[in-house]
């Protein structure tokens, strides 16, 4: 009985197989997303869990000194004094064809690490030289003349070696940090005492990429959660259909002895063989996705936070568990309702597929208060929330209360149009638009949310654009930027560059931590270049003349805001200097650390061990300058970098940090066409009931095809006008609240009319494309199809 | 006991070790007027006569070394501790170079026994940077806090009289040796051979030391007096390819003599010893003239170490039985080993250290 009720029950999707197309497509299509998206994050974490664990488990503490160096003497002296401590040299360096960073360490006296480990399998040769690098980096390096040897325990972009080699290849002979062991022997002189000046940091402190990096992470499962609700969307209307479609026969199955037990079985079975077939295709699909997307997330985050993600992914069991049970979850969710349906469906319930269902009064009340109920919510979270949930939670609240107020306020617009049609055709095609709300309303909703998606977050990348260009070249105002390969090498630059360049502005830094937050102090020399590049959000009076004068510091958007600083009423305490009153913030987009500036002279007397990074430089002859540079000093090419090249550099990254962004907005956008397709061939099978009775009016089946397509265009229209306030308060949110939480910036929002006629544009063709096979099914049928329904019993 | 993640990295430096301690790979490239191995490193010369206080320092052409002072201790009550300090030295090439260029490594070790606990920690270092090393004068062998200091007057043998400092997680120890006696060379006027097949190595020893100090315990301080042994010595090849490991002894009897003695155990046993009379004149006791026998077996972490032993010198009619202070005196570190203070009973008796290795 069972082996027949399961042939029965596939019958169905032998003589629908385009819909069975759809149901599989929309599982295996939010399933892809879902799970691409998801393979980024992990295979991002999983590189950022290899950093921390290079040199100590992430369980030692630090010490460094705010100058970023400490002598190697200080080592020794600690050492005596019999503290645990070991030393890392750490700095950037140009291997081959690559800038990387190298980190030397002590094995002897490391703890224990991935790092550590990789010495020891050849301690005599790591201390001749050997270094390990990811397979990436050597690849990116090229020729190289090292002992260099892959590794996947190495962050992407570090090449790890021994300490002593490090110094030597660095050219100093400082040490850069000191890991504390976090056992230590009893009775030492405490280091409050023994170095005053080094600054004990907790573990994990160091290792803050996780934490810079997670609103980017929740950005990304964002979209991913967004692009499987609209999969689902596909999954519960071909389920749902399905269901009206063997009305009749789970009837005539009952009739015949069939347990309804066996059959709820039967049809929950069936569910989870698609569901398994569908999430194994969006597996594989999902990893294609990711693969493809990889190489500029890495990028992304790279630029972004420096993090080290290789641009490779790699395949991940638990990722691929996690996935398919999302897709089962999925799958359960759209098919519980029919589930339900059929376990309540009465024995003798009419067997007549209901092609629509008159909206009841009722259910579109409950909609429309559960939409203001949620419109409320995100109201009171925009006014009481705080923190990056909160915006996600308020975005969530206002596009679900946007979405199912869709069908109640497009159903208002049609019952407008119909007061004002004329004739009969067009009052029938209104009403009868109306009609069709319930079935097409899901489809409507999703569509208009993979629309909202796209303009809001189309505006805020567009905005976000102009502001930084601006900005940039604002702050890129110097011609040349020359970076001294070592303190000696800067000492002989600077007398040089000032008898030759207009203005040489030193660029020095210590890390400092700011406000509780991981920070840098930075050194300003009183120029013009800045008082004039830089606009200063919420300055005191005079504000340029009094970081000149010593009395206060200007700090970064990000750490006023985070801090929530306020000019001239605050103070900022800065180790070594004390506490200096603020004087106002700049703009400082694309950089995760908190940051403040002091002027040079104060800078110098409080860190006097700093060495000069970098010197910009103005003058009126970059070409020149930077021939006699080469010659002079044998400056390398990779030393010196001018104004377009910093431009272009910057702007590179930027574009990377949203081709992601720009990636998923289109997918959604068409797996919202493809709900709206699987909605409309749905919907076209069951009408033919409906439009028969019009056809023997006297309708042709061309007239009618083509008023299926007006419908389907009028309400693709209305669904795109609609989602632009939405699509623009959720930039507006994206702008001031989720960027200003993520990564402490406020950005002006700024519309781009011309983006939004394109996204038109797109919006309809896709419409077209879903609803021109329905319709053409219908032109071509021919007058038995149609008379055929009058000769049933209706 | 200290939590794995706590420590340092420290299998890699057992590495470094390992490489030294465990029994050379190569069979001996000595024959006379080379006097270096395959990989360029020093070996010893009999008839080489030991330079002081230049050979107090370190011989970084030879590839490993050390400085091992050992001491029986008891306080006002009677009850009785052993006190270890190590230091040892490695090389990777016959050399020594400025900062981190530097092939030496260097690793100190730090017991202390008492009848009911054993408190072991260990150090590592690079050499050529100056956070461990070995200076012969003035002399001063450290690492890290831990160090052992001459204290010797103008004139004196710089090993006469040594301040000694170690401390791990849960102890600590600052003793002074004052020597009663000469220096003692090992073997043949300090060439100690180590197998039939003629490997060797300088040694020499400072047996007569006086001890006093401070031992700090979980429990608080306790001052002790007792006696002290300095060991000195440099190869680069010190077993040979069958040798597994060695039992060794130093022995203070109560009328004042003192004995080393060792057997190296292999395909075949080898034993060798110095007795030292109590103005310090030593006679070498060949191959075969010591004999040991193990009494007793102690079950320290899977292994059977043989921690009573039955020692014999026929030809004088000496037949003692040894019993440690602690049996489970198992220095279990990167390299592990058995060291522990003991007494001994029978045609003698006395008290003294054992040490084992290659269990």
């Amino acid at each position: 009985m069972t082996r027949i009720a399961l042939t029965a029950l596939m019958s169905h999707w032998v003589r629908n197989w385009l819909q069975l197309a759809m149901l599989l497509a929309g599982l295996a299509l939010a399933t892809a997303l879902w799970s691409g998206v998801q393979a980024l994050n992990s295979e991002a974490r999983s590189a950022y869990a290899t950093a921390e664990s290079l040199l100590a488990e992430g369980t030692a503490e630090r010490l460094d000194h705010p100058s970023g160096q400490i002598a190697q003497d200080r080592y020794i002296t600690l050492r005596r004094a019999g503290w645990q401590v070991s030393p890392v040299v750490e700095g950037r360096h140009t291997l081959g064809s690559a800038r990387v960073t190298l980190v030397g360490i002590e094995p002897l006296t490391a703890p224990q690490g991935a790092g550590p480990a990789l010495a020891a399998q050849d301690l005599n040769a790591f201390f001749a030289g050997r270094a390990f690098a990811h397979p990436q980096t050597i690849t990116e390096i090229g020729a190289h003349d090292l002992d260099l040897h892959p590794s996947d325990a190495v962050p992407v972009g570090t090449v790890l070696l021994d300490i002593g080699r490090a110094q030597e290849m660095l050219d100093t002979e400082a040490l850069s940090y000191l890991h504390l062991l976090q056992t230590q022997p009893a009775g030492m002189r405490p280091l409050d005492t023994l170095a005053p000046d080094l600054r004990r940091v907790p573990a994990g402190e160091g290792a803050e990429l996780g934490g810079l990096t997670d609103s980017f992470h929740l950005n990304l499962t964002a979209f991913g959660l967004l692009a499987f609700a609209v999969g689902l969307f596909i999954v519960h209307s071909s389920v749902g259909l399905a269901f009206e479609q063997r009305r009749a026969m789970f009837r005539t199955l009952r009739a015949l002895g069939l347990p309804l037990r066996t059959l709820t079985a039967c049809l929950a079975a069936e569910m989870l063989v698609f569901a398994l077939i569908a999430g194994v295709v969006g597996l594989v699909l999902g990893h294609l996705l990711a693969s493809f997307l990889m190489p500029d997330v890495a990028l992304t985050l790279r630029g972004l936070y420096g993090a080290p993600v290789p641009g490779v992914l790699q395949f991940n069991p638990i990722w691929a568990a996690s996935g398919l049970a999302m897709t089962l979850g999925g799958a359960a969710l759209a098919g519980a309702q029919a589930l339900w349906r059929l376990w309540h469906l009465p024995i003798l319930a009419p067997a007549q597929p209901r092609a629509w269902a008159r909206a009841s009064a009722r259910g579109m009340r409950l909609q429309g208060g559960v939409a203001l109920a949620l419109a409320v919510l995100a109201i009171a979270l925009t006014l009481g929330g705080d923190g990056l949930l909160t915006g996600f939670g308020l975005l969530a609240a206002a596009l679900l209360a946007a979405a199912l107020a869709v069908p109640l306020v497009l159903a208002a617009l049609l019952r407008l149009a119909q007061r004002g049609a004329r004739g009969p055709v067009a009052e029938w095609f209104w009403a009868d638009s109306r009609q069709n709300m319930p079935r097409l309303s899901l489809a409507l909703m999703a569509l208009m949310l993979a629309l909202a998606a796209n303009i809001g977050v189309g505006t805020m990348v567009a905005s976000f654009r102009a502001t930084f260009i601006d900005w940039l070249d604002l702050r890129l105002a110097a011609e040349l930027n020359v970076m001294p390969a070592s303190a000696q090498e800067a000492a002989a630059l600077h007398p040089y560059l000032s008898d030759r360049a207009d203005a040489v502005l030193p660029m020095m830094r210590v890390d400092a931590t700011l406000k509780g937050q991981p920070g840098q102090i930075y050194a300003m020399k009183d120029h013009a270049s800045f008082r004039d590049n830089w606009p200063l959000i919420d300055p005191v009076p005079d504000a340029w003349d009094r970081l000149a004068a010593g009395e206060g510091v200007l700090v970064n958007e990000q750490l006023y805001r985070r801090a929530g600083l306020q000019s001239g009423a605050d103070t900022l305490d800065l180790p070594g200097v004390g506490a200096l009153p603020v004087l106002g913030a700049y703009a400082d987009y694309g950089n995760p650390l908190a940051q403040a500036v002091l002027t040079l002279p104060q800078f110098q007397a409080a860190y006097p061990d700093a060495p000069v990074r970098q010197f910009a430089i103005r003058t009126s002859d970059a070409a020149g300058l930077t021939a006699s540079l080469q010659e002079e000093f044998g400056l390398s090419s990779a030393q010196i970098t001018d104004q377009a090249h910093a431009r272009d550099l910057s702007m590179s990254i930027f574009e990377r940090t949203f081709v992601i962004t720009r990636a998923l907005n289109v997918l959604t956008l068409s797996v919202a066409a493809l709900a709206l397709f699987a909605a409309l061939v749905t919907l076209a099978g069951m009408r033919l009931a409906q439009l028969a009775p019009l056809w023997a009016l006297g309708l042709t089946a061309r007239r009618l095809a083509g008023l299926e397509l007006a419908r389907a265009l009028v309400l693709g229209a209305l669904t795109m006008v609609l989602a632009l306030p939405v699509g623009l308060m959720l930039a507006q949110v994206l702008l001031s609240v989720i960027n200003v939480q993520a990564f402490g910036w406020r950005l002006p929002l700024q519309v781009f009319p011309a983006d939004w006629a394109r996204l038109a544009l797109w919006a309809m063709l896709a419409v077209l494309a879903a609803a021109s096979l329905p319709a053409l099914q219908l032109a071509r049928q021919g007058p038995a199809d149609l008379l055929r329904v009058f000769s049933r019993d209706r | 006991m200290q939590h794995n993640l706590a420590k340092p990295a420290i299998h890699a430096a057992a590495l470094a070790f390992g490489l030294a301690l465990a029994p050379a790979s190569l069979p001996a490239q000595g024959f006379a007027g080379l006097g270096t191995d395959a990989e360029g490193f020093a070996i010893p010369q009999r008839g080489t006569a030991l330079q002081f206080p230049a050979d107090h320092g370190p011989h970084p052409e030879y590839r490993i070394e050390w400085w091992y002072l050992t001491a029986t201790l008891s306080d006002a009550d009677g009850q009785d501790y052993g006190v270890q300090w190590t230091l040892f030295r490695s090389a990777l090439a016959p050399q020594e170079d400025e900062g981190w260029d530097s092939p030496q490594v260097w690793m100190g070790h730090a017991g202390l026994t008492t009848a009911e606990q054993h408190f072991s920690a260990e150090r590592f270092a690079r050499g050529g940077i100056g956070q461990a090393g070995v200076t012969a004068d003035p002399f001063v062998a450290h690492i890290d806090d831990w160090h052992m200091t001459s204290h010797a007057e103008e004139g004196a043998d710089a090993l006469d009289h040594l301040q000694v400092h170690a401390r791990g997680g849960d102890f600590s120890y600052d003793l002074e040796f004052i020597a009663e006696g000469p220096l003692v060379p090992q073997g043949d006027a300090g060439y100690s051979v180590k197998s039939p097949q003629g490997q060797a190595s300088y040694y020499y020893s400072q047996p007569f030391y006086t001890v006093s100090g401070t031992l700090d315990l979980p429990d608080g301080p306790v001052k002790v007096t007792g006696q002290g042994w300095l060991d000195r010595e440099w190869s680069s090849q010190p077993l040979a390819e069958d040798q597994a490991g060695w039992d060794w002894v130093s022995l203070s009897f109560d009328d004042g003599h003192r004995m080393m003695g060792f057997q190296l155990r292999g395909t075949e046993v080898f034993t060798a010893g110095t007795w030292i009379t109590p103005d310090g004149t030593p006679t070498p006791l060949p191959d075969g003239a010591v004999q040991f026998t193990p009494l007793h077996h102690t079950r320290i972490d899977g292994r059977d170490v043989p921690t009573h032993w039955r020692i014999e010198w026929a030809e004088q009619d000496l037949s003692i039985e040894t019993e440690p202070l602690n049996p489970n005196a198992w220095m279990d570190l990167s390299i592990s080993y058995w060291e522990g203070p003991l007494r001994f009973d029978g045609s003698h008796s006395g008290r003294g250290y054992l040490e084992m290795t290659g269990y």
